[in-house]
């Protein structure tokens, strides 16, 4: 009698946590790349997600109906690889019981993992993979949080056009999808827009000298530059760009001028604009949620690093499970699926609704980009909103200074 | 006869373990992980060919992976083929084009064969890159759809796992009978010295030719099924020269020239590395962690695992080839 | 027309950056048989060298040459005894993988460390203008740079005692060893050269372009292409090798899609390799010998 007393208190005991954890913990999964090239971006959208976690546990957690459930995250590094994506999301789907799922950082590794939460019926939802493609293969349960790689670029031209309807365009950028696919929409807009397309190539992502290329848009007479594509790229286009005084009034670099590591670049920097999903100075008005400001305020205080869009739009994927899910008062991933496709609202990051006709189901339709610029503000550089004009807190300088003004103006950076 | 030797029924009951484990619990996560490691044991079976009996280092071995996974994405989805004609077409197209760059490369001997290697694997992904009609930089996305002739995408997954463990058992079978045939006799005399193995009459441009194309089969039926499967295709996954850096490592870490080598290297890295990628804290030093692992191993014992086992205990030479 | 001379002039300033570059890797795999896969990494220590010493201790950026070319010597001296040492004689495989696994580590380490983040160091030199393009200062002063460096090793290698005695060894080790030549010394100094080269050069990458920690790859991958146009073992070979490679990525540009020139490259590369297996240089040598 005894014996089975404790072997059933004991089984109680070890039982009792995990019955707990299914009661009112939701688990949400990803995975990271904690290593390779896509670490620093996909380790700041983390950090947005973990803010959005610890404040929705601190104030006692989401409520469905007439439950609060706390929010527990399971994560493991992908590796900034495809190939191991699609186990580990049956891992956190299988194993962990994940009920919900937040993307991976990139448009490929999206892709590979939407296999995955579509075969299971999971929602996820992207936060940093802009290509449209992955919506366009019928899905249902896909959900778009930031602007598609059709939109990167149309803020940039319109800013140019207001400047210089007549401009002309070198498009130069790194042959990769994202960045293809964001060129693509561009080169209709630009022609929309009256340019002159003078040039258009792409170049391999391993680049390393821009010198010869360079050389072909100053041969081109372009006056304004739409391209990039990642990191490193696109910090020594912005390099070569100014080392070798290719006389442009207009430089548009993808994704690299939007780091805060853009800096170390000095005079190289400055009058580079950069689409951005977000910035710190935008003047949204949140229907809920924090306003832009406290946002920024708040992860700086808790992440100890600077803010920038990859973490917002961490943030911003968690707000809207959480509105989703509050919305339909329960957990269960048809009836949250069916509140997110009635979502029209307005965060800190900007407005968000989802496409819901089956072709493009999840394709993010109302967010808008920013334009960013770099500027000389007080001897140092800063990053200023030029575009649109309702979010705008500076004026677009235009055009570009050359480099022997600028460098006289910024302090020495060490 | 074969069917007498040992190791021909190891190597079934491999496959057997590898398809019952995860059917028996339905385990979807040790089906993953198991696909992994099957991936990684044919890459690196093939691979072993050309190094461990030829003695030719092929550093850019993932180019027929990669361009299998390119002809069965394309032909399943521009020309609606089905998943078995397109495999099988996928593996014969990178067959006569291995022959087509052997005729090529393969008069090239040692550290220049490899870096041919790497140029062929290069500039096949540069010129995919730019090869509009397979998406160019862009890849190939493919819609969730055509897993329905498959029953749906859980069933698929799961036909496409036992497809992948038959490739894998094929590329073992392969290994082992060329290793015992009079083919595998030329090869190893060709990878201990090959001026005096065509003096002594092996055919060797020939058999190095056969060999080459040999090798490229099945990885490009293994890279078709696994593309397939992670529905995107783009030219830096497919002809990512890491993986190949990796099928060398666990061919040596195995024990090279062995049949048993790259297939116990092969698992023990998969799982190894799988292991690491999920534990939080040393998610971060895995690399570290893998390369200590290696230096120690290339180091200390350089006829790899199995390489140290046959010395220790001589008699399992017979039976754990 | 202007234009196609400046990308030709482009083209030489940066090619003989990626001939110091390969200057590293022929010397280490002539001298001793040995691909050194550490070559990338140690490549980024330069660049990590030259970033460090301008921002922590404020050393002018030319002046940390001297500095790196000795700290990259010692490293690739440290490098030999823990991975190359026990390889030497045995199949080049061997210290393949061994170099390969001390590159893992290293990787590890740098990404663990620093993750993929960017950093530059701006420095700016006046330059030169023809017309509307310009050739910046900083791309002038390294081709300068690697000229120098590049006569230095030449005069080392023919005109010194332990610069032949490294020749020597590289030609046959055995019969070395029979005259009295340390050979494990030369070889741990050969190795240790090598390194500094890579590492030098590395310093000059990073005074023209940002880089982070796994930059080291296509410099790498560049590396072994000029290798073998230029001839194993080869170094003034190799400077020639990669000013060709510079002047075909010039040529090839203003002409057709960049995207293009990659192919043209590696299918070159391949082209060479089969028809002149001993690179491009060699033959020259081998009709003079006959």
């Amino acid at each position: 009698m005894n014996r089975f007393w404790l072997i059933a208190v004991a089984g109680a005991l070890l039982g009792a946590p995990a019955w707990a954890t299914g009661e009112d913990t939701i688990t949400v999964g990803m995975t990271v790349s904690r290593t390779g090239s896509l670490n620093v971006d996909s380790v700041a959208q983390l950090r947005g997600a973990e803010l959005w976690r610890d404040e929705v546990n601190a104030a006692g957690g989401i409520k469905a109906g007439n439950k609060r459930y706390r929010v527990r995250f399971v994560t493991y590094d992908d590796q900034s690889q495809g190939g191991r994506v699609q186990q580990l999301y049956t891992r956190l789907i299988v194993q962990d019981k994940a009920q919900f799922l937040f993307s991976p950082y990139s448009s490929g590794l999206t892709a590979t993992a939407a296999v995955i939460t579509e075969q299971y019926g999971r929602i996820m939802l992207i936060g940093g993979g802009a290509e449209a493609k992955t919506y366009e293969l019928g899905n249902k349960y896909l959900f778009q949080c930031i602007t598609p790689a059709d939109y990167y670029l149309a803020g940039a031209i319109q800013a140019l056009k207001e400047k210089n309807p007549h401009a002309q365009v070198a498009l130069v950028y790194s042959d990769d999808p994202f960045s293809k696919a964001v060129v693509a929409a561009a080169r209709t807009q630009a022609a929309a827009a009256g340019f002159k397309v003078v040039l258009d190539e792409s170049y391999p992502p391993t680049t390393t000298d821009f010198s010869a290329i360079i050389n072909k848009i100053i041969s081109s007479r372009a006056d304004a530059f739409l391209g990039g594509g990642h990191y490193p790229d696109g910090a020594t286009l912005a390099r070569q760009l100014h080392d070798q005084k290719a006389a442009l009034k207009w430089v548009t670099i993808l994704v690299a001028p939007d780091s805060p590591q853009f800096t170390t670049l000095g005079a190289a920097a400055v009058g580079i604009t950069v689409p951005s999903q977000w910035e710190p100075q935008v003047q949204y008005k949140p229907d809920f949620g924090p306003t832009p400001e406290q946002f920024a305020r708040l992860f700086e205080s808790h992440a100890k690093v600077e803010v920038d869009y990859h973490a917002a739009s961490g943030y911003v994927v968690g707000l809207l499970l959480q509105r989703a899910i509050e919305q339909a008062g329960s957990i269960d991933p048809d009836k949250v699926a069916a509140a997110l496709e009635k979502i029209d609202v307005t965060t800190f990051f900007g407005r968000d609704k989802f496409a819901t006709d089956a072709n493009r189901h999840g394709l993010q339709l109302a967010h808008q980009m920013v334009l960013a610029q770099w500027q000389v503000r007080g001897g140092k550089l800063a990053k200023e909103v030029v575009w649109p004009d309702a979010a705008k807190t500076a004026n677009v300088l235009y055009p570009l200074q050359d480099g022997a003004t600028t460098a006289s103006v910024l302090n020495p950076l060490h | 006869m074969i069917l007498r030797r040992p190791f021909f029924w190891i190597i079934a009951v491999v496959i057997l373990l590898f398809v019952t484990a995860p059917t028996l619990g339905n385990d979807v996560e040790l089906r993953e992980s198991l696909l992994l490691a099957a991936v990684y044991v044919t890459l690196a079976s093939n691979l072993n060919m050309m190094l461990g009996y030829a003695g030719y280092v092929n550093f850019g071995s993932i180019v027929f992976f990669g361009l299998g996974g390119y002809f069965c994405v394309y032909f399943v989805s521009a020309l609606g083929w089905t998943l078995v004609p397109a495999t099988l077409a996928g593996g014969g197209a990178v067959c006569l084009l291995a022959l087509l760059f052997g005729l090529g490369i393969l008069r090239l001997r040692g550290a220049y064969f490899a870096l041919a290697t790497i140029g062929v694997n290069e500039a096949v992904m540069a010129f995919v890159t730019n090869f509009a009609p397979w998406g160019g930089a862009t890849g190939i996305y493919l819609s969730s759809e055509l897993f329905q002739p498959l029953g749906g995408p859980a069933r698929a997954l799961w036909i496409i796992y036992y497809a992948l463990v038959g490739v894998m058992g094929s590329s073992l079978y392969l290994s082992y009978f060329v290793k015992v045939s009079k083919f595998g006799l030329g090869l190893l005399a060709i990878g201990q010295n090959e001026d005096a193995a065509a003096v002594l009459g092996v055919p060797t441009p020939r058999y190095k030719a056969l060999l080459y194309a040999v090798s490229a089969f099945l990885p490009a039926i293994a890279g078709g099924l696994y593309f397939f499967k992670g529905a995107f295709i783009q030219p830096a996954d497919a002809f990512d020269l890491q993986l190949s850096t990796e099928a060398i490592v666990i061919t040596m870490l195995g024990g090279q020239g062995t049949v048993a080598g790259p297939a116990l290297g092969a698992y023990l890295y998969e799982e190894l590395r799988g292991w690491l990628l999920t534990s939080a804290t040393l998610s971060n030093f895995q690399l570290v962690v893998a390369g200590a692992l290696l230096l120690v191993v290339v180091l200390f014992a350089p006829g790899g695992l199995i390489g140290w086992v046959h010395r220790r205990w001589p008699r399992l030479r017979r039976v754990l080839e | 027309m202007i234009g196609l001379l400046a990308s030709i002039v482009d083209g030489v300033l940066v090619g003989s950056v990626y001939g110091l570059a390969a200057m590293g890797i022929t010397l280490i795999w002539g001298v001793m048989n040995v691909i050194n896969l550490t070559h990338g990494t140690m490549i980024v220590c330069g660049m990590f060298g030259l970033y460090f010493l301008v921002n922590a201790a404020g050393v002018p950026a030319y002046a940390t040459l001297a500095p790196i070319l000795v700290i990259g010597f010692l490293v690739g001296v440290a490098l030999y005894w823990i991975a190359v040492h026990r390889m030497i004689g045995q199949p080049p495989l061997m210290s393949l993988l061994s170099t390969f696994s001390v590159n893992l580590v290293l990787i590890g380490l740098g990404t663990a460390l620093w993750g993929t983040v960017l950093f530059n160091v701006p420095v700016s030199l006046p330059g030169l203008s023809l017309g509307r393009y310009t050739f910046p200062g900083t791309h002038l002063m390294a081709a300068a740079l690697t000229a120098v460096i590049a006569g230095a090793l030449y005069l080392f290698l023919h005109r010194t005692r332990m610069g032949k005695a490294v020749r020597a060894v590289a030609a046959n080790r055995e019969a070395a060893e029979l005259v009295g030549i340390p050979t494990t010394r030369v070889l741990a100094l050969a190795f240790g050269l090598g390194v500094a080269l890579a590492c030098v050069s590395g310093m000059l990458i990073a005074t023209l372009f940002p880089f982070t920690v796994l930059a080291g790859d296509a410099y790498q991958l560049k590396s072994f292409v000029v290798t073998v146009l230029g001839g194993l073992g080869n170094p003034t070979g190799a400077l020639i090798a990669g000013i060709a490679l510079g002047l075909l990525e010039g040529l090839a540009t203003p002409f057709m899609p960049v995207s293009w020139t990659l192919v043209i490259e590696f299918v070159l590369f391949v082209a060479v390799l089969i028809t002149f297996p001993g690179g491009l240089l060699s033959v020259r040598r081998a009709r003079r010998v006959e």
